[in-house]
């Protein structure tokens, strides 16, 4: 167990600035998410905390320690994998024991660490099979499994999930919740899904173009988001983005107002609006429209609220304490 | 559809007809050595040439084993065993580790070192025959198993083989290996040897015979009749001038030649084929 900080984190890659200097403090035993699209150097800032890039600048510590120069090995972490890097000839057992063996831990202690994991992660059974006798769910675990046995102070998970299928992605998900709960280490888990992120972290970063756009606690970073990128990216659907001047008490310099779909109510008055489009999922429909100065909006509304037709003429009202208002540069003002 | 499967029949048949000339055609000459090795040589030299085997082959094979022509061909099985041993490890062992340090390690000159090894790719031993005698002599290593073995080892076929095999090798299994505490060497015997024994069987077989069946380089560098190797030492065995070749004993050698290949290719088939079709990943 242990706290991670990152002091103005910055990696380039021959000419190109990946990353432009995040800071972070993270508490002992938090569940941190790094969330981004593709290319946000996400996995990249993982992989400087596990030692698997250099750190162009700034400096990192793992239990208070500066660990920028330390071998992976030296940094007490353990990481699972995206495609979970099972070494092929060897066995689930020897997967799992395999950095013990390195460190030179007894055969004895071994035994007892590896079958602990096993048991934990319902692998008991298949100790003695090789990774490909396995499903993806089970490879998953053995990999969860290997980092588990080593007892490090911090985890870092790189896309854990994303070579699942979505049913086996949920169930995976509350796994790995539960075990970072019940065994209280700090991660850093690393995803594109915002869903993973919201249900995962304590705080998540959320990351874009190099750099932590927003931090903070899933909740928050949903009701509050700081900036245009953050508010587009977490939520499904998106918030709509509509002209500000829609709006006649905008702030100055307000370009472009944002309101979630389950704030947006079609009314019989409002802002005018035809119907593209509804799709009914049940539970709830998400009514898309079109708006007259251009751009669309989607509507998320009861399923029992009348569904309109497409191509009839409604009108959209939302309250004014869950506008969003964005700058030219993005930033909520 | 009766017709449908009678021609079925027909194809099937005409394949294996086909097949089975094909392989008589190529066994004919072998079964012809063969016999020769197993009567006399009176009975050899007499026109037509026997078909079946006769009964000298107890002694024939005695005497090619023990006396032989210039040397015993059981002291030139021994000589070709090592050589073909030798260049088969030493090869693979080069070219496991210079493929590992081309693959896995960043250093000034990677891309030159990969691209000089491919380069020996185009000058065959025969090319470089010559500057490679001078070499050796000076050395000191003519008529000696080093002398036979050294010069074959370098490889670039089977470096380059291991490249690639190298390269399919997902990096996330070095960085796991590498977070798991992995030192570079100990990732190379733990992980990279284990997946690789395919590979490792298949060019082996391809490289024993390849050392087995030597000719030039050994014809050139050993002039002592206990250093010869048995393909060379069949030619050595024909006679010069006017005396007569001892045909029994060298077809019986010729016999004894093809066998140390013949049972590494089968006892090492499945292996090979595994090595050459799939690569287990």
């Amino acid at each position: 167990m242990a706290t991670v900080s990152l002091n103005g984190i910055k990696k380039t890659f021959g000419k190109t600035d990946v990353i432009h200097g995040i800071d972070v403090e993270i508490e002992d035993g938090e569940f941190i998410v790094i969330v981004g699209p593709s290319g946000c150097g996400k996995s990249t800032l993982l992989r400087m905390v596990a030692g698997l890039e250099t750190v162009t600048e700034g400096e990192i510590r793992i239990a208070g320690a500066r660990v920028n120069d330390r071998e992976p090995m030296d940094r007490d972490i353990a990481m699972v994998f995206q495609n979970y890097a099972l070494y092929p000839h060897m066995s689930v057992f020897d997967n799992m024991a395999y950095g013990l063996k390195i460190a030179g831990t007894p055969k004895a202690e071994i035994a007892e660490r590896v079958n602990e994991a096993a048991t934990l992660l319902q692998l008991s059974d298949y100790l003695h099979r090789r990774p490909r006798e396995l499903s993806g769910g089970q490879r998953q675990r053995v990999a969860m499994g290997r980092a588990i046995v080593r007892k490090p102070s911090v985890f870092l998970f790189d896309e854990p999930l994303s070579n699942l299928d979505a049913k086996l992605r949920v169930q995976m998900r509350l796994e790995i919740k539960q075990l970072q709960r019940r065994l209280g280490v700090t991660s850093l888990y690393v995803t594109h899904d915002q869903v993973e992120a919201m249900t995962l972290a304590d705080r998540m970063i959320v990351m874009n173009g190099g750099r932590a756009d927003q931090i903070g606690a899933p909740l928050e970073v949903y009701a509050n988001p700081q900036t245009e990128f953050v508010a587009g990216f977490i939520g499904s659907p998106p918030m709509n983005f509509l002209p500000s001047d829609i709006e006649a008490d905008a702030p100055d310099g307000a370009r472009t107002l944002g309101v979630r779909p389950e704030h947006l109510r079609i009314a019989s008055s409002g802002t005018p609006a035809t119907v593209v489009y509804s799709e009914a999922l049940g539970a709830e429909t998400l009514v898309h429209v079109s708006l007259p100065q251009g751009g669309q909006a989607t509507v998320r509304q009861d399923a029992t609220m009348p569904l309109p037709a497409e191509g009839t003429a409604v009108h959209l009202e939302w309250n004014a304490t869950d506008r969003f208002f964005f700058d030219a540069d993005g930033r909520r003002n | 559809m009766a017709g449908m499967v009678e021609k079925r029949g027909a194809g099937y048949w005409m394949t294996h007809l086909g097949l089975i000339i094909g392989l008589l055609f190529i066994f004919f000459p072998i079964w012809l050595a063969f016999v020769a090795s197993t009567v006399s040589q009176p009975e050899i030299v007499k026109p037509p040439m026997p078909l079946l085997p006769g009964d000298q082959f107890f002694e024939n094979y005695r005497k090619a084993l023990f006396s032989g022509i210039n040397a015993p061909v059981a002291l030139m099985m021994l000589n070709s065993m090592v050589m073909a041993l030798g260049i088969a490890f030493g090869k693979i062992v080069i070219s496991l580790l210079s493929a590992f340090a081309i693959v896995y390690f960043k250093f000034p000159g990677r891309r030159l070192f990969f691209w000089l090894i491919f380069l020996t790719l185009m000058l065959p031993v025969e090319v470089r025959i010559v500057p490679t005698y001078q070499v050796v002599a000076n050395f000191g290593m003519l008529n000696s198993y080093s002398g036979l073995i050294l010069p074959l080892i370098a490889s670039a076929t089977a470096t380059f083989l291991f490249r690639q095999f190298f390269m399919t090798v997902p990096d996330e299994l070095a960085e796991a290996a590498r977070v798991d505490g992995a030192r570079p060497m100990q990732f190379f015997w733990d992980i990279l040897l284990p997946m690789s024994r395919t590979n490792i069987a298949a060019l082996f077989v391809i490289l024993f015979i390849y050392g087995w069946n030597q000719y030039l380089w050994p014809l050139l560098i050993t002039t002592d009749p206990s250093m010869n190797t048995i393909v060379m030492g069949i030619k050595q065995m024909f006679p010069s001038g006017d005396d007569i070749a001892d045909w029994p004993v060298i077809m019986a050698t010729s016999i004894l030649a093809m066998i140390p290949p013949v049972i590494v290719v089968i006892s090492m088939q499945k292996l090979f084929i595994r090595g050459l079709v799939d690569s287990e990943k």
